[in-house]
């Protein structure tokens, strides 16, 4: 189960404030040329860290892959034909066929989509229901935060993999929109209390700052300071913190389908195949190390491209 | 300290209670006619209806009867009943055959992590910046981002099937050999975050003014790490240990899977595949209990390992 637990885990201790003040502060006090912003800095810094180039390539690639599959394969992975099985590479099957005798190399490509999708969707999730919560905790605190804080020390103390297999096992439904929309509720569900620690750490920073004491004696109010003032300032690490999330999200989908209460079979997933190759494996080892050796780039370059991103915006944790 | 503690346990029974109440929730409310479930396609006579319907407290509807349904599971749950399985073997023998083996694995995976992931944190903290550093960085960047569905079944076809170094699956009453490559593969996450752990820690440790302080008395290299700096840097590293020890005793559902071991994560597995609902239900309901008191003893743990820590 540990996959992405540890990776959240990983994010406990290395959950700093990230960018502090504000992006566009006038600070060129005596300075004679114009002074770097600290997203200037960082951008710097990633454009010579060659990891932040490959990982950000793997993940334009996979992107493009969900997409338009099309560009990638002209064959269909749900062209089965029980009489190729196992065959070796051939037309446009570059890895052979699988047990059943679909295009191992076609379902690869065409398994993008729904780990996109998952990823992507329960990241966004995530990051609204860890903005809401973190914003509201750490700018009124006092008792909103007690009570708020409590809850994420309850959701974190339940193990999303255990929590997600009976909340899975309650949908009955085959509908594929049904299963999709499942997984992705219940990862937003379980998986938002990291991005919300952080955010609320960045806002209890952000909002004792000077500009926020000026915006509220000319007036603002709590909803005008915590969206136009606050929020900017608290968005830049919850990023990071979601980038790494939706690796980990991709990975907890590919591994619920694996164990066969995630997706299901008419949707073409890396889990599913995984499983399916594994059986075979004493056969022909190809319909499992391809859909493998996808699902792991694909969470590799999610979570290499977060930790780059958060090596140039927070150099002191090296 | 007395008064975190408490705070803690406190908070563990509302985390206990939030998450049995969720699991009872999913399962077994609103399913229908629980007795019709049971009997399956046969009739129910009166009489059996009647019986069952004392027997469960069916007759209280609402949401008081659902609470009384509710803390009766609890009770049978402090109690160690766990009911039966769809197959009618009970839950608590078939735990019981499981633990030691989900034990066992879970020490070997354990060792893995301390003599490889600690040992090579500490040289990684000491030459920060240096090939062996940057090299284990990636590695272990390289290895939090490979999925246990990807890593166990490559590790049992090349290492078991493909060079046959270790035996491909454990099956029934393993020996230690049979339990190593799984022990790895379970290990190797924690092993990656164990890693990172200790090298920050050492590295952060190393800078500190006490280190300084060693230093200008003339005391050699070695005698600082190891003395000085070891035993602070340890403490993050030795709580981490403890979480981990719960999560690879209850997260072990994949790699018991694929590598065949007869443990709680492989009946859980089969549980799963079987759709055999009481016995997810109860090894999931256990399970989180092994997590919650595994979590509240290294949080304890932590607060008497530091006293500088204080929860307030």
């Amino acid at each position: 189960m540990s996959d992405f637990e540890t990776v959240a885990a990983s994010e406990n201790h290395t959950a700093r404030r990230g960018p502090s003040g504000e992006p566009g502060a006038p600070n060129q006090v005596g300075a004679p040329q114009k002074p770097r912003s600290l997203a200037g800095d960082a951008w710097r810094d990633l454009r010579r860290n060659p990891i932040f180039w490959i990982s950000l390539a793997l993940v334009v690639l996979v992107a493009a892959m969900a997409a338009f599959p099309g560009l990638f394969t002209a064959n269909d992975p749900r062209d089965c034909l029980l009489s190729r099985q196992h065959a070796g590479p051939s037309g446009g099957a570059l890895f052979g066929y699988d047990f059943q005798g679909c295009d191992t190399y076609s379902r690869a490509v065409h398994g993008a989509r729904a780990s996109l999708l998952v990823g992507a969707l329960s990241a966004l999730l995530t990051g609204l229901i860890a903005l809401t919560v973190g914003m509201l905790a750490g700018y009124f605190g006092r008792w909103v935060d007690a009570v708020l804080s409590r809850v994420i020390d309850i959701v974190l103390g339940i193990p999303l993999l255990l929590a997600a297999i009976v909340l899975l096992k309650r949908v009955n439904s085959d509908s594929a929109t049904v299963r999709i929309g499942a997984v992705i509720f219940v990862l937003a569900v379980l998986g938002w209390t990291t991005g919300a620690r952080v955010v609320r750490s960045s806002v209890i920073t952000a909002k004792e700052q000077d500009y926020v004491a000026a915006a509220r004696m000319l007036g603002a109010g709590n909803g005008r300071i915590m969206l136009r003032h606050i929020l900017p300032n608290a968005l830049a690490p919850a990023i990071v913190v979601l980038t790494i999330a939706l690796g980990s999200f991709i990975a907890a989908e590919a591994t619920l389908s694996f164990l066969g209460i995630g997706l299901k079979a008419p949707t073409t997933s890396w889990g599913i195949d995984i499983d399916a190759g594994r059986v075979h494996m004493r056969e022909s080892a190809t319909p499992l190390v391809v859909p493998s050796t996808f699902l792991a780039l694909t969470v590799l370059a999610f979570i290499m491209l977060g930790d780059a991103v958060r090596d140039a915006f927070d150099p002191k944790l090296r | 300290m007395f008064r975190f503690i408490l705070r803690r346990l406190l908070q563990m029974v509302l985390a206990f209670f939030g998450t049995t109440l969720i699991v009872y929730a999913l399962m077994f409310a609103g399913q229908g006619d629980p007795i019709q479930a049971l009997a399956g396609e046969r009739p129910v006579t009166a009489a059996q209806r009647a019986y069952l319907t004392e027997k469960f407290h069916l007759d209280q509807t609402g949401v008081g009867g659902f609470f009384y349904r509710y803390f009766d599971y609890v009770k049978n749950l402090l109690q160690g009943d766990l009911g039966q399985s769809l197959t009618g073997r009970s839950i608590s023998d078939i735990l019981a055959a499981a633990w030691p083996v989900t034990i066992k694995l879970a020490l070997i995976a354990m060792a893995v992590t301390i003599v490889f992931g600690v040992t090579a944190g500490v040289l990684a903290g000491i030459r920060r910046a240096g090939i062996f550093d940057n090299s284990t960085l990636l590695l272990t960047l390289l290895v939090l981002g490979i999925p246990t569905i990807v890593l166990a079944p490559l590790a049992q076809y090349f290492l078991g099937v493909r060079w046959q170094l270790f035996p491909p699956t454990a099956g029934a009453d393993p020996d230690l050999y049979a339990l190593l490559l799984p022990g790895i593969v379970l290990g190797s996450l924690s092993l990656a975050t164990a890693l990172r752990l200790t090298r920050t820690s050492v590295a952060e440790n190393l800078r500190a003014d006490y280190v300084r302080t060693a230093r200008s008395k003339g005391l050699v290299k070695r005698r600082i790490v190891s003395v000085h700096v070891l035993r602070n840097s340890l403490i993050p590293v030795v709580t981490f240990l403890g979480v981990e020890l719960g999560n690879l005793m209850s997260g072990a559902i994949i790699t018991e899977g694929v590598f065949n071991i007869p443990g709680v994560g492989f009946n859980l597995f089969r549980g799963i595949r079987t759709e055999d609902g009481p016995l997810v239900v109860g090894i999931v309901s256990v399970l989180v209990v092994v997590y919650l008191v595994s979590n509240l003893v290294v949080d304890v743990l932590y607060a008497v390992l530091d006293p500088r820590i204080r929860y307030e």
